[in-house]
């Protein structure tokens, strides 16, 4: 007998695990819950192509509808868990419905961190996470409108780069000494701010925020001491994990679920992967990810378990974003102490910055540089000891490096 | 309603899924459109997974625009590949590949 599987959060980790269930040979009953309106999609085009309108919407959803039904997948969308009764195995739905399972899967995800200054609650002020919140913020995203980023993180910085390419007036604030602090090392952070100067972009540094104020709608963002005249704001300062339904019902949760390498929660019958959980990194650590690659790979290790193939989980995380013509990728976690090279040239916007740690490549960030990126994760993913002078030639091609 | 044209993915067992995929679409997202096997397109078109590699049928290939360094350095990568492989995310469908004919490797199967 297979028991069925009930799936919370209709993202990219749950069309994953749904497709890597049924290919380790999984025929029970599978049903995917989700809040939104619409089956699984890309979030990553939001923030890029879709916002800017080069990308349609049915081109985001990651199935074609016929998909589900095919795959024997029972989708309920607009609709939201209330609790999981871990002792009689069922999910409570907010309509009062009652969702029996055998296993559980959590691929709730996250959703955006709001800002709590006063103001903050004014018409105009927009998030972005999902189709709904790029669909509002598109009515106001027109071109010659001022626009106050709060946060020069991956989606600020992006829809800055959009909103230049558009003809919006843009200004990103951003608290800390640097752009994309928590995500790049330092030299990348210099490379990308001169990049939106040159686009036209304003940046204030070291800026934190205030307030709003406005009648109705924003009109004025307080930001370091002063005032200015907007039209509209984006916020883009991180995610919390959600992980209350979890931790509601008992299982280990702190600022995520916290699963095993087999994305196992401390429950044995539910499981979770994606930017909900919080799991252990292949160097140990104890750590939460919010990417694509950590939903596609935590899914496919979470339906390894399910289906009692289990296969611990230690892949290389990678990372990506698109900012005009520039392509940034990122591949392992880099680390305050490592020792960087530079590969390349930033003048001729490709290079990569390589990340030796005991003489090993830990991490690598590439502009415009695919080959780079993508012989460098091979590199970490084996744990390869390099010369520092030896990725720094670049009259050494990277295939005889990863040779 | 947009222009569509026909592509054809030959199966490893021999199966043709001849498809419609609508002008300026990737022939990757006509195929995950479509259901067609094999094209499991884990990244969802960012060039990241090569899980939508193909392998085109030899009369097709000059028709092709050249692969970009991003396409290149990931076909490097992915198992199985031959002188005829692409990705199938970066090839954008448009009338002069109308008929198209590609096949998806044994290792998408």
């Amino acid at each position: 007998m297979s028991e069925n599987i009930v799936i919370i959060g209709a993202g990219q980790a749950a069309i994953q695990a749904i497709q890597s269930l049924r290919a380790e040979g999984f025929t029970g009953p599978i049903t995917l819950v989700g809040e939104e309106a619409y089956p699984p999609y890309q979030r990553p085009p939001l923030s890029k192509a879709y916002l800017l309108g080069q990308l349609e919407r049915p081109r985001l959803f990651l199935k074609a509808g016929a998909y589900y039904g095919e795959a024997g997948v029972t989708l309920l969308l607009n609709t939201t868990a209330r609790a999981i009764d871990r002792a009689a195995k069922t999910v409570e739905l907010t309509d009062g419905r009652k969702l029996p399972y055998g296993k559980l899967l959590l691929t709730t995800g996250a959703r955006v961190r709001k800002l709590r200054c006063p103001g903050a609650d004014l018409d105009n002020i927009f998030y972005l996470k999902s189709i709904a919140d790029v669909d509002a913020l598109q009515a106001a995203f027109l071109p010659g409108a001022r626009i106050a980023i709060v946060g020069a993180g991956y989606i600020g910085l992006e829809v800055a780069a959009v909103g230049a390419k558009r003809g919006l007036d843009v200004t990103v604030f951003e608290a800390m000494d640097r752009v994309m602090a928590r995500a790049v090392s330092p030299s990348l952070s210099a490379f990308f701010m001169a990049e939106h100067l040159k686009a036209g972009v304003n940046l204030k540094l070291n800026t934190g925020v205030e307030g709003f104020e406005g009648n109705c709608k924003v009109e004025r963002i307080l930001a370091g001491g002063k005032s200015y005249d907007v039209d509209l704001v984006l916020v883009g300062i991180g995610v919390i994990a959600n992980d209350e339904l979890a931790r509601e019902a008992g299982l280990a949760a702190t600022d995520g679920i916290v699963v095993d390498r087999n994305a196992m929660t401390s429950d044995p019958a539910i499981f979770a992967a994606g930017d909900c959980t919080r799991h252990y990194g292949r160097e140990g650590l104890e750590l939460r990810l919010e990417c694509v690659q950590n939903a596609i790979d935590q899914a496919k290790h979470a339906a390894l378990a399910m289906t009692g193939k289990p296969k611990d989980y230690s892949e290389v995380p990678w990372f990506w974003s698109d900012q005009y013509d520039l392509k940034l990728q990122i591949a392992g976690l880099a680390r305050p102490t490592d020792t960087l090279v530079l590969r390349g040239d930033p003048a001729a916007r490709k290079f990569s910055v390589f990340h030796l740690r005991d003489g090993k490549v830990a991490a690598v960030e590439v502009v415009n540089a695919p080959q780079d990126y993508m012989i460098g994760k091979k590199l970490i993913a084996e744990g390869r000891a390099v010369a520092a002078a030896t990725l720094a030639d670049t009259a050494i091609p990277m295939k005889q490096i990863g040779a | 309603m947009k222009r569509a044209f026909k592509a054809t993915f030959i199966a490893d067992n021999s199966i043709a899924h001849a498809i419609a995929v609508p002008e300026g679409w990737s022939l990757m997202e006509g195929a995950v459109k479509h259901l067609v096997p094999g094209i499991d397109a884990d990244c969802g078109g960012a060039c990241a997974c090569a899980t939508c590699h193909v392998y085109i049928e030899p009369d097709w290939l000059a028709k092709l625009p050249a692969k970009k360094d991003t396409e290149e350095a990931m076909l490097d990568f992915a198992p199985g590949v031959k002188s005829n492989s692409r990705l199938s995310c970066q090839i954008t469908m448009t009338e002069a590949l109308d008929g198209i004919v590609m096949r998806v490797p044994k290792s998408q199967q």
